[in-house]
C-alpha cells in the first residue's frame, strides 16, 4: 500500500474512533480544518509510526508541522526531510 | 537459655514453641524450625554477631530465613539485602547503616563486604549448639526500598511494627502451609515469612530464577494452603497449566493495584478460596486487607481508625499512620512521615460512591497535552477483556501532545495470535477503552507482546518515561 493510501486510511480510522467526520481528503485540505484535533493528530502520528516505521516530526531537526494534507503526506514520503 | 534480662523477642519465642512439623522449604533444601532452639545455621558465628549491625547478604532465601530467626534479639541491627541490589551501592549502604558484620552463604559478589570486621557464614542446615543465644537487644530490622535509581532507601522497622498486622499468633492454624511468589528479603515476602513463623505454620519459599512451573510444582508438592504475590505474579502464574495443581484456601494479593479482572480470574481459578488484597508498603507497613472480592476499598476505611490504622487522603494521595509504620530512614536526612506521623504512599486514590479505587502512582503520570493519565487506570480497563492476561500502558513521545499513552498487551493464549484474530481483539480493546475512558486516555496504539517484564520486586517493570 502506498504511503499516501496508508495515511488516508489511518486518518479515516482515527476520525471514526474519535467520532469525527472528515471532509473530502484532497491535497489542498488545510489540516487545521479537517476535523481532527491535536489529540487526533497525536494518535494518527503514533499509529503511522507503527505502520510506516517512522515519525518524521520527531526525527526532524526543526520543529515544524505541515499546513495542508498534501504537505503532510510529502513529509512521510520524504522521511522527514 | 541465657536471657540477660530482656524479654524474649517474638521470633525466639516462636522457635521455642514451634510445632515439630513446622518446616521452611527452600528450593532443594529444608529446615525444621524447632531445631533452631538447640541449633544454629551460623556455624560458631552467632556470638560474634551480638550487638553488631549486620548485613544479611544471602543468596539463598532459606539461609536468610534461618539467619533472621537466629539474629533477632542478638544483632543490634539487621540490614536485609535484596538479591538484586546494585553492587555499586553496597559501599554507601554499609557506611550509612554503620554495618560492621556480614552474614553470607558464600556467594557474595561485591568486594566492599569482604573488608568488614566480622564475616559469618550461614548454612541452610542446622548444626547442634550447646549454649543458647544471648538475647539482649531490640533488633532494628532494616529493609531496602526498590527505588529505580540511586542508592536504595533504608527503612527502619522493629519486629513489633513488622508484625503489627498479624493478628493470629501462636499455633492457631498449624495446618496452614504458606507460600509466596515474593522474595522474602522484601517487605511483601517478609510479611509472609513472619506470618508463617508466628502462626506455627510451614512456609514454602520462592527462589530467584526458578521457572514458574517448577515453583508451582513445589507449592503443589507441599500442599500450599495460603499463597501470596503481586497481581503481576498471579497473572504470570495463571498462564501456567501447573496452576491447576495447587488448591490454596487463601489467596492474597499485594504490592500493586488488584484490578477487578485479576480478582475475577483468581475467583474462577480457585472457586473455594478466600481471596484478599492487602495494601502495604515498606514505609507505611500493612494498612488493610480487602476481602469482599472487589477492587478498591470501602470508603469507611478512610473514615474510622481500624485496627490502629488511620488513613488520610491529601491531594488524592493516600497517607497512612499506624503501629506498623516504619520509624525512619537510615542515613539520609529525609523524614519518612509528615508532621502528624502519616506516611505519604504516593498512591493516588479516587472516590466513586462508597468506595475508593487506586488510580496509579503520583510519579507515574503520563502528560497527554496537559491532561494527566495514570497508566494503571487504562490497564484496568484493558485487563477486563477476556482474552487479555496482562497489560502495560506506557508513554510514547508525541511531537504534538508531548506524550501519548500506548499499550503492550499479553493475551491469555498467545499461541492463538493469528494476525486477523489480533486485529479483532485490538479493536475490541479499543472499544472497551472508548466506552470507559475519556478520549485522551484511550491508547493510541496497542501492541501484542509474548510477555511483559516483571521486576525482582514482583511488580510490573515500568520505565520512567
Amino acid at each position: 500500500m502506498s504511503v499516501k493510501l496508508t495515511i488516508l486510511q489511518q486518518m479515516e480510522q482515527v476520525a471514526q474512533e474519535h467520532g469525527r467526520i472528515l471532509p473530502p481528503l484532497t491535497d489542498e485540505l488545510v489540516l487545521a480544518n479537517c476535523g481532527l484535533d491535536s489529540l487526533g493528530f497525536a494518535v494518527l502520528v503514533a499509529r503511522l509510526e507503527d505502520t510506516l516505521g517512522i515519525d518524521p516530526f520527531t526525527a526532524a531537526e526543526d520543529a515544524f508541522f505541515p499546513i495542508t494534507l498534501g504537505d503532510f503526506v510529502k513529509v512521510y514520503e520524504h522521511g522527514g526531510r | 537459655m541465657n536471657m540477660a534480662g530482656v524479654e524474649a523477642p517474638a521470633l525466639r519465642a516462636c522457635v521455642a514453641n514451634a510445632p515439630t512439623a513446622q518446616f521452611i522449604w527452600g528450593r532443594g533444601a529444608c529446615a525444621r524450625v524447632t531445631d533452631l532452639e538447640r541449633g544454629t545455621s551460623l556455624g560458631g558465628g552467632l556470638t560474634d554477631l551480638a550487638g553488631r549491625s549486620a548485613l544479611v547478604a544471602t543468596a539463598n532465601q532459606l539461609t536468610t530465613a534461618l539467619a533472621l530467626i537466629e539474629l533477632d534479639g542478638v544483632a543490634r541491627r539487621l540490614v536485609i539485602l535484596p538479591p538484586d541490589t546494585e553492587a555499586e551501592h553496597l559501599g554507601a549502604i554499609i557506611a550509612a547503616a554503620e554495618i560492621d558484620a556480614v552474614v553470607t552463604d558464600g556467594r557474595l559478589r561485591p568486594q566492599a563486604a569482604f573488608e568488614l570486621p566480622v564475616r559469618v557464614s550461614c548454612a541452610s542446615s542446622i548444626a547442634p549448639l550447646d549454649e543458647g543465644p544471648r538475647v539482649t537487644v531490640r533488633t532494628e530490622w532494616v529493609l531496602l526500598t526498590s527505588g529505580t535509581t540511586g542508592v536504595p532507601k533504608m527503612v527502619v522497622h522493629d519486629l513489633d511494627g513488622l508484625t503489627a498486622a498479624i493478628t493470629h499468633r501462636g499455633a492457631t492454624d498449624d495446618a496452614a502451609i504458606w507460600g509466596t511468589f515474593y522474595d522474602m528479603r522484601r517487605y511483601g515476602g517478609l510479611q509472609i515469612f513472619l506470618r508463617a513463623i508466628l502462626g506455627g505454620a510451614s512456609l514454602v519459599l520462592s527462589s530467584a530464577g526458578e521457572p514458574v512451573a517448577d515453583h508451582l510444582a513445589r507449592l503443589a508438592q507441599h500442599g500450599v494452603t495460603h499463597l501470596s504475590g503481586t497481581p503481576s505474579h498471579w497473572r504470570r502464574a495463571l498462564m501456567f497449566p501447573a496452576i491447576r495443581r495447587i488448591a490454596p484456601r487463601y489467596v492474597r494479593l499485594s504490592g500493586e493495584i488488584a484490578d477487578q479482572a485479576i480478582l475475577d480470574a483468581l475467583r474462577a481459578a480457585f472457586p473455594q478460596a478466600a481471596i484478599g488484597h492487602a495494601y502495604a508498603s515498606t514505609e507505611a507497613g500493612v494498612a488493610f486487607a480487602v476481602n469482599d472480592g472487589r477492587a478498591g476499598f470501602p470508603a469507611a476505611f478512610a473514615e474510622t481508625i481500624r485496627d490502629g490504622v488511620e488513613l488520610k487522603i491529601v491531594d488524592g494521595s493516600l497517607r497512612i499512620r499506624s503501629s506498623g509504620t516504619a520509624s525512619r530512614y537510615v542515613g539520609n536526612g529525609q523524614s519518612l512521615a509528615d508532621g502528624d506521623g502519616f506516611v505519604d504512599t504516593g498512591d493516588i486514590v479516587e472516590r466513586c460512591g462508597d468506595r475508593y479505587y487506586f488510580a496509579g502512582r503520583k510519579g507515574g503520570i503520563i502528560n497527554v497535552g496537559g491532561l494527566k493519565v495514570h497508566p494503571e487506570e487504562i490497564e484496568a480497563v484493558i485487563n477486563r477483556h477476556p482474552q487479555v492476561r496482562m497489560s502495560l500502558v506506557r508513554p510514547k513521545h508525541s511531537p504534538i501532545t508531548g506524550a501519548i499513552a500506548v499499550a503492550d498487551v499479553v493475551l491469555t493464549s498467545p499461541n492463538e495470535g493469528a494476525r486477523a484474530g489480533q486485529i479483532e481483539v485490538r479493536d475490541e480493546i479499543l472499544k472497551l477503552c472508548r466506552e470507559a475512558l475519556p478520549r485522551h486516555k484511550v491508547p493510541a496504539a496497542i501492541s501484542f507482546v509474548p510477555s511483559l517484564p516483571v521486576a525482582a520486586t514482583g511488580k510490573l517493570a515500568r520505565r520512567q518515561g
